[in-house]
């Protein structure tokens, strides 16, 4: 994708001449939508990125939130869409490798990773070929650097038959004297660059990530997906860990889209300065590459830091005792983002000579013309309840994730109280006597039928997770993908996600503190439903109470099941439709989630509460199908199908010996009704309506392992 | 005693050894490769993780660095030496312990919580336990499988050297219980010495109450 003859005409104006063959592919990448958020930028002033906890908010390589007043939390997502399509398990390895990097920088260091994927029907062989490549690159990349992978999650909708999407989230530690930021400081520094050598890989990555898929890309873009190296990265982390230790590093950025270029550029233009840069002093893997190559590549496991003169010497060395290249690449200054290179010919060119702030900040913004997406209308088929209950049960999408989630090393760092395989993950932050949940996804079945709904409903299912966990939500961070902007109806559905998303978290009072945006993730097959994956933090006091012991989704099989929240009346984009046909609006969200979601934190702290999971994906069906085990079962009775398969967040089944205190806990907040028994014989009995149903626990669990079978 | 958390490039469990240690009141530190054993070392561990990538082959490179000429002189004047999972891996390559371990049955990643049954209870590593205990140990590997010819294999056990075998939540050892396809369900060993075991499950990983439960602290108290 070359500049755009209206960029070049901008470009030209700015500089006072044509722009060299290298500051053309640098502004064609930074200008690129991938970089420069040109057709998002004007929907994301509707995000609330502020609290008193936020330290760093969106717009550096990951945001920062205080858990107390010395320790931090960092928070970033990042998406792998286009290649993980053309290689799905290079593709998914270097985006747990990008988003680990940009932790990284923060002065961080990584405690838990989270995957949401999203692929075609599951019944499909490409799709399946795409899921199995990327569970391993992921699998293959996040183990190997030894950060847990701790939660996500997996979605098959047609929608993603051209174009998967792989949303990587990091959250990583750090204190306030450690902290780093990407804000470059003092004209003079130095600009080091340290970890793998540039070779010619990942050229013009930012560029292809912001096109449609062509029908080719397989074979055509190959050159443009890099490979990463798991064993140069871990040295990278622990490397990175020694600058922050010895307080060596001044600020720093990761090298990811558009390479040393983009990373350089951005870390000066942020602290209104400039650079000096020598390209022919970037150690390199490969002979005869030229100043655009050396720039541009995205050769991964690489950053640079802004080092004070005198400890230059000391950075080199550290480096050095980890295997790792580094090299003095010029120095910050207070004039334009300039580089040099000396080809062939020994003659030294100046090849980039621009404002770094024109470079980074100066891409116009597109406005795009949009149509607001409608509502379906009800026309509720009349299924079967057993068939829709096996088929729902069995859905890949609700079924269990235990194929994927066992093949991420989910427990090394020793802080995982909580599993994955459960409503959100738990981390053990002992430095600030703070359990951690995380909980990560959407759900594009919501969203294609009513994106601002859906987006919304998505929200609310993530903190509802946090909720079953016992923590109350801190933070969030986005990644907003969609389809090719330029389409009026795709962008319209987009921005109606972006605006639900927006206006659930407000509602919630969750500050979206940073995030990613993926458009044109559209193919020969169609564009991706809206997909607003959220990776939503939250806390609980460890000091009193449970500690970092939470109740299981899984019922003892002794107390009492309540079902507490609001049922949202319709069936829109739910698990039930998808397999029954028909078509309904999407289902009334709570009003004051914030006072819900804080309502089922408590409940999830009380001693007399044996387990509580939540409702969403697949309704009361699937929570109810989830809880049974050989020892437990449930006893329940529901008016009908509607009940059965609402999908309505905000809601759970809690399992309880003192029902009156979960009532008294929502008192004036939501209503708690009571489903029935949790019974020891193993069995989920259900009556629903006129109809009964029974399922014992091997026949649940059979159904719900269908990935592991098919994949096995 | 100083336990030396042997980390070389790519180790990423050498942390959490430390933190498991310290929690049981045993010092421990981790070491740098390149920096050798230090002169108190009374306790050796060979931590998980990816040394030198697991290129070459799972352990292959770290066994022939220069520290494990030194690790190895540790053993052999009976200091406790632990390899767990990728430092059993080590272990092996540099011929602490007979066998090896190759690609589980699956050929994937397995991170997964397992029942141990402990085969015999008068070694430093299983003094906490009784012989025919069955304990709960969490594994994480793609290459655990234990691998060694059939009449080795019935030396290893004519010695006594099987420390745990991989078994059901009722200490039966049987292949459905068996994660990986290990020769024997063997999941830890024995070395010439009772000193030296090496094990892919990870004990660290079962030490800190509030995370993975506390049947692995037996392992570790070896170094008290």
């Amino acid at each position: 994708m070359p500049l755009a003859d209206a960029d070049r005409e901008l470009v030209v104006g700015e500089l006072g001449r044509d722009p060299t063959r290298t500051e053309t592919a640098l502004f064609e990448n930074l200008w690129s939508e991938h970089c420069a958020y040109r057709s998002s930028r004007p929907l994301l002033s509707a995000f609330d990125s502020e609290s008193d906890d936020v330290v760093v908010g969106p717009g550096d390589d990951a945001a920062v939130v205080a858990l107390d007043d010395d320790t931090y939390v960092t928070l970033g997502v990042e998406s792998h869409n286009h290649p993980s399509y053309v290689d799905p398990f290079d593709g998914a390895a270097t985006g747990v490798g990008g988003i680990v990097r940009d932790t990284m920088s923060m002065g961080a260091y990584p405690v838990g990773l989270t995957d949401s994927l999203y692929f075609g029907d599951f019944d499909r062989e490409h799709s399946r070929y795409l899921f199995e490549g990327v569970v391993e690159g992921i699998s293959h990349y996040g183990n190997a650097i030894g950060v847990p992978t701790v939660g996500g999650s997996v979605a098959f909708h047609d929608g993603y038959e051209g174009n998967p999407l792989v949303n990587v989230a990091c959250v990583g530690l750090t204190t306030e004297d450690r902290m780093v930021t990407a804000v470059a400081a003092e004209p003079g520094n130095e600009l080091v660059l340290v970890g793998n050598a540039t070779g010619r890989d990942g050229l013009g990555g930012a560029s292809f990530a912001s096109e449609d898929l062509s029908e080719d890309a397989e074979t055509e873009d190959r050159p443009a997906v890099q490979v990463g190296d798991p064993y140069a990265e871990k040295r990278l982390i622990e490397c990175n860990e020694a600058l922050v230790d010895e307080s060596l590093v001044v600020s720093a950025r990761d090298l990811g889209a558009a390479g040393l270029g983009g990373a350089s550029c951005e870390l000066v233009a942020k602290g209104g300065l400039g650079a000096q840069i020598d390209l022919n002093a970037v150690h390199q893997r490969e002979p005869g590459m030229n100043a655009t190559e050396i720039l541009l590549a995205e050769s991964q496991e690489r950053m640079v830091y802004e080092v004070r003169p005198e400890d230059a010497e000391r950075v080199a060395e550290l480096a050095d005792r980890f295997d790792l290249g580094c090299s003095v690449i010029g120095e910050v200054t207070d004039g334009n983002y300039v580089c040099t290179f000396e080809g062939d010919d020994g003659d030294r060119e100046t090849v980039v000579d621009a404002p770094a702030a024109y470079l980074a900040d100066g891409a116009p913004t597109n406005d795009l013309e949009r149509v607001d997406p409608v509502q379906p209308e009800r026309d509720l088929p009349d299924a079967r309840v057993a068939e829709a209950f096996e088929a729902v049960v069995g859905d890949p999408n609700t079924a269990s994730k235990r194929w994927v989630y066992r093949q991420y090393d989910h427990e090394v760092g020793a802080r995982t109280a909580v599993r994955p395989g459960d409503d959100a993950a738990l981390l053990a932050v002992r430095e600030a006597e703070t359990g951690l949940a995380l909980s990560a996804g959407a759900e594009p079945r919501w969203t294609a039928a009513a994106p601002y709904e859906g987006a919304r409903a998505v929200a609310v299912e993530n903190a509802t997770n946090l909720a079953s966990v016992g923590a109350t939500p801190l933070a969030a961070v986005d990644c907003l993908n969609g389809g090719n902007p330029e389409k009026p109806e795709v962008y319209g559905a987009f921005a109606a996600a972006v605006d639900g998303l927006a206006d659930a978290c407000s509602a919630l009072d969750v500050p979206v503190v940073g995030g990613n945006v993926s458009l044109y993730n559209d193919s020969a097959a169609g564009p991706v439903p809206p997909t607003p994956t959220l990776a939503m933090v939250g806390t609980r006091d460890a000091a009193d109470g449970r500690g970092y012991d939470a109740p299981p989704t899984a019922f003892a099989g002794e107390g009492t099941l309540l079902h507490v929240g609001e049922p949202g009346g319709a069936l829109g984009g739910s698990a039930y439709l998808a397999h029954a046909g028909g078509s309904d609006r999407f289902p009334d969200l709570p009003r004051d989630p914030k006072t819900v979601v804080a309502s089922l934190a408590g409940v999830a702290g009380l001693e007399s509460t044996l387990a509580v999971h939540d409702v969403s994906h697949g309704g009361l069906a699937v929570t109810l199908a989830e809880g049974v085990s050989d020892d437990a079962g449930a006893d329940v009775a529901v008016d009908g199908s509607l009940e059965l398969f609402d999908e309505t967040p905000g809601r759970a089944v809690v399992e309880t010996t003192d029902p009156d205190a979960v009532r008294d806990a929502f008192d004036g907040v939501a209503p708690v009704e009571t489903l029935g028994e949790a019974t020891t014989d193993g069995t989920l009995s259900l009556s629903v309506g006129d109809a009964e149903l029974a399922y014992d626990a091997d026949a649940v669990r059979e159904r719900r392992a269908v990935i592991e079978r098919e994949l096995a | 005693m100083t336990v030396a958390v042997v980390t070389f490039g790519g180790s990423n469990c050498d942390r959490d050894a430390v933190r498991a240690l310290s929690h049981l009141g045993i010092d421990a530190e981790r070491v740098w490769h390149e920096d050798g054993l230090p002169a108190d070392t009374e306790g050796v561990v060979l931590p998980g993780g990816f040394s030198y990538g697991d290129y070459l082959r799972a352990g292959a490179m770290a066994a022939r660095t220069p520290v494990m000429a030194e690790v190895r002189e540790c053993a052999d004047e009976g200091v406790p030496v632990l390899g767990v999972c990728n430092g059993a891996q080590i272990g092996c390559e540099a011929g602490l312990t007979d066998g090896a371990f190759t690609t589980n049955r699956s050929a994937r990643f397995q991170c997964e919580h397992v029942h141990l049954r402990v085969e015999r209870a008068d070694t430093p590593w299983t003094a906490a336990y009784d012989e025919g205990d069955v304990v709960e140990v969490p594994i994480a590997h793609g290459e655990g499988r234990f691998e060694t010819r059939d009449d080795r294999l019935a030396e290893l056990e004519a010695a006594d050297r099987v420390l745990f075998r991989y078994c059901d939540a009722d200490g039966n050892v049987t292949d459905a219980a068996n994660p990986n396809g290990s020769a024997g369900n063997v999941a830890g060993l024995l070395g010439a010495r009772e000193t030296v075991a090496v094990m892919m499950p990870h004990p660290e990983r079962a030490t800190l109450p509030d995370v993975g439960g506390t049947d692995g602290q037996g392992v570790l108290r070896a170094f008290a």
